[in-house]
């Protein structure tokens, strides 16, 4: 489903390493399987050529990566940005978390990512192979006599249905067409929820957040997430807990974590991604992106390098806190 | 053995929960299963097993272990333990039965955790046979067999019918207790089954996984492989292996200052995490490949060294399908143990 | 006989230089405001992080009010003008979480408020014992 190729993008490596543009590779690692995919450093043409993947489960976003590798790396690093991850790109770079000149970064089309759960879902476990046909996948089973054949868009990750832009905000070279910001819906389950009762919001949320086994793996995935000490691993902070003793702290560490990425969330769906529990965590980050679009003027954190935050800007026409409630009854 | 047909299964259900809680793996509303307690209208799930292990039954997440308050200066000490009553666990995989095991290892040597031996000795296990293993399977690499699940009844299910065998005194009571809802039937249809599960064993994509190159006595040889490097390299030091992991077994222990009194608490702890072991003189493992390699060394030899090499993992295949880079103990096993790994 | 009656647990944040001297003026005039008012002072509203007002619900409070200078009067220029943004967005998320949104509360209270002050403790309290126990944010540990 993908419209460029794996041997495209080794081809292109391959050129930049060879002529010296830059020294390492941030790319895509093939699994045991034809859908696990780690994130990997290649140095030599020849590790890209025996481990470089390219498929509809590349889905894990770079850009974090960034801050910890172009500090290890001499030279350049080549990373492959999809669209979305080119937002956390920008916003890094605001942050001032890795040094641009040491990246060369290669935007590449992004025609959306599958996620292996939905998949599963329709053609049963026991995935012997998964192959890519146009906007079909064929997935081959231990169980099905005959392969099954799925549309891709039937197994989109679900921040690939919403997604918001196919246009790549920041590159050294582009790969493929570029494409456009998209008018999405990605607000529409925030709105299904704000339209509830605070009595059915409450019970969604227990829901939800009762699943949480305080992995982390959310805070620790996130492009925003980069403080050197997050204050829930901080023994001194009061706060920190390696496990949700009870529904409290479940809140405590999700209503905080959001909070804290909120004006720099880019909504690139990786908390949601790899929560094991499948907790609908970018829910929680959408809700502010929309309350800020909506009270303060639409914003798009990682838009451009450089831009003030809602949080960390003010006018002084405001609308007070106490007016939030009131606004959004006087919407509905 | 006995049999009860699948119609009949929300009986039996209710038959056991009458005498002890039952427990057993439920959908959730995001489609995955988790160990639910059974009341009426309660829904067995399909689902070949559960995000999180069954290890929360002897060894929950958090436990309070005591409880103090203090009045000028007094410090009153309170045992938190509880009386506890036997409950059941329900379709346990053989790989989770295994898994008790291991764990019994560790908290059942001397000095014995008597906050776990107290749930194991009240717990009754009836384990299921596996009849649609997933790719992510490799149960098999450390002598577990999916078709002769043990535990204190073992299981087995066909289109129609369920079989139930017992194995220890505890299994052979409950079992009694239940011989209304059961008859008693030869082992066609178990016989049949078993073979099928080991037709499809050979069909597994990780059958092939050996443990030849670990073991005790490995660590010279392995700690400082060079591939630990390129492993880790992709490894954000989240704790979703080790939570949901069914054999692993490390925990903090930790107060909370609750207002008026401390509650001294244990959790679950993740060789993953930066405080991971953290002592007074600082932290032992400053980067994340060391904690990495930490939780690989554990499973694969230290843990083989202290108990006859027995492996500390059961190959349920958990983290292969959570971990959010996908890098997990197969991975490891093939590069560190290269050509004998394969 | 004694009643039972429900006595809220109110925490006040109140910034330094208004609302801090805006409750010693309520004092200073004998102006009555619940005893369940527990101020926490604090140097500008624009201080309080979220945690605060997360921690205190977990410890034992029914209430929070964030009290500070009224906008454009800041002591630091511009602080209670972010306080008024982060805690709109905060409290906008706690009222989505389906906590309820009249437990929180954030108002401008000047030095010379001392009546503003204990009507707006007042109501608050009124509003808080209305809704009863906090129950969806609270820390049972933390209630024994």
């Amino acid at each position: 489903m993908q419209k460029i190729t794996r041997e495209q993008l080794i081809q292109k490596a391959s050129e930049l390493l060879e002529n010296g543009t830059v020294s390492a590779v941030l790319g895509w690692g093939i699994g045991e399987f034809d859908y696990d995919v780690t994130p990997t450093v290649f140095s030599t043409v020849e590790e890209l050529r025996n481990g470089f993947v390219f498929n509809d489960f590349c889905g894990a976003n770079f850009s974090k990566y960034l801050v910890k590798k172009t500090d290890k790396i001499e030279g350049k690093i080549l990373v492959f940005l999809k669209p979305c991850d080119t937002y956390s790109f920008n916003q890094l770079l605001t942050e001032h978390r890795f040094d641009r000149e040491k990246v060369y970064a290669v935007g590449i089309p992004c025609e959306g990512m599958a996620d292996i759960a939905k998949v599963k879902a329709i053609s049963g476990d026991g995935i012997a192979a998964i192959g890519s046909n146009g906007d079909k996948l064929t997935v081959t089973t231990l169980y099905a006599d005959e392969p099954v054949v799925i549309a891709a868009n039937d197994v989109l990750a679900e921040r690939c249905i919403n997604c918001k832009s196919k246009k790549h905000v920041a590159y050294d070279e582009l790969m493929g067409e570029e494409g456009e910001v998209i008018e999405s819906n990605r607000f529409d389950e925030v709105a299904r929820l704000e339209a509830m009762t605070a009595d059915e919001r409450f019970a969604f949320w227990q829901n939800e957040l009762s699943r949480c086994i305080r992995c982390n793996a959310c805070r620790d995935a996130c492009p925003a997430c980069t403080c050197e000490k997050c204050v829930f691993d901080n023994p001194n902070s009061g706060v920190e807990n390696k496990s949700p003793a009870n529904e409290f702290e479940e809140k405590l560490f999700h209503i905080i974590r959001a909070y804290h990425v909120a004006g720099r969330c880019t909504d690139c769906g990786e908390c949601s991604r790899v929560c094991p529990q499948n907790i609908p965590l970018h829910l929680l980050n959408r809700k502010f992106i929309k309350d800020m679009n909506d009270f303060y003027g639409e914003y798009q954190a990682g838009a451009e390098v450089g831009s003030r935050a809602p949080l960390v800007d003010y006018t002084t026409e405001d609308l007070e806190p106490g007016e939030v409630f009131d606004r959004r009854e006087n919407n509905a | 053995m006995r049999k009860c047909s699948l119609e009949k299964i929300n009986l039996l259900f209710k038959e056991i929960a009458k005498n002890a809680e039952l427990y057993l793996p439920q959908d959730q509303t995001d489609g995955s299963a988790a160990y639910k307690k059974w009341e009426e209208g309660s829904v067995w799930s399909n689902a070949l097993n559960t995000v999180r292990s069954p290890k929360d039954f002897f060894f929950p997440q958090t436990e309070d272990l005591m409880a103090f308050k203090t009045e000028g200066k007094n410090i009153e000490v309170i045992d938190t333990r509880k009386a506890l009553d036997d409950f059941v666990i329900f379709g346990v995989r053989a790989c989770d039965v295994k898994s008790f095991d291991i764990l019994d290892r560790v908290f059942l040597s001397e000095p014995v955790d008597s906050f776990y031996a107290l749930r194991r000795s009240h717990g009754v296990i009836i384990s299921l046979a596996c009849s649609k293993p997933s790719e992510t399977c490799f149960c098999k690499t450390f002598g577990i067999n999916p078709a002769e699940p043990t535990g204190d009844i073992s299981a087995w299910k066909t289109e129609t019918d369920i079989f139930f065998e017992s194995n220890t005194q505890k299994g052979k009571e409950l079992l009694e207790k239940l011989s209304a809802l059961t008859e008693e039937c030869d082992d066609t249809a178990v016989v049949d089954q078993k073979a099928k599960i080991d037709a499809i064993m050979q069909k597994l994509p990780l059958k092939d996984l050996k443990t030849d190159a670990f073991g005790g006595g490995k660590t010279g040889e392995l700690f400082n492989a060079p591939e630990w490097d390129e492993l880790s390299e992709a490894c954000l030091g989240c704790g979703t292996c080790t939570f949901v992991c069914p054999t692993c077994q490390c925990y903090d222990i930790k107060d909370f200052n609750t207002g008026n009194g401390v509650i001294r608490f244990r959790c679950w702890d993740s060789c993953m995490y930066s405080d991971f072991t953290k002592m007074a003189h600082g932290n032992n493992r400053l980067t994340q490949k060391e904690r990495f390699r930490q939780r690989f060394m554990h499973k694969l030899v230290y843990y083989p060294e202290n108990n006859d090499g027995l492996f500390s993992c059961v190959g349920c295949g958990r983290c292969l399908v959570k971990c959010p880079i996908s890098m997990n103990i197969v991975k490891v096993m093939k590069k560190i143990g290269g050509k004998k790994g394969e | 006989m004694q009643v039972n009656e429900y006595k809220p647990l109110i925490v006040a944040f109140c910034c330094n230089w208004c609302s801090y001297a805006g409750a010693d003026l309520a004092g200073n005039n004998r102006l009555a405001y619940p005893a369940d008012v527990k101020i926490i002072r604090v140097p500008c509203s624009c201080r309080v992080n979220p945690m605060f007002i997360l921690r205190a619900f977990q410890r034992g409070a029914d209430g929070v009010i964030i009290c500070g200078c009224h906008p454009g009067d800041c002591h630091y220029t511009s602080g209670n003008y972010f306080t008024r943004r982060r805690m709109a967005a905060l409290f906008s998320m706690l009222d989505f979480l389906g906590i309820e949104k009249e437990r929180t509360r954030v108002e401008w209270v000047s030095a010379a408020e001392g009546a503003k002050f204990a009507a707006t403790m007042n109501d608050f309290v009124a509003t808080v014992t209305a809704l009863g126990e906090n129950k969806r944010l609270e820390d049972l540990r933390c209630k024994k």
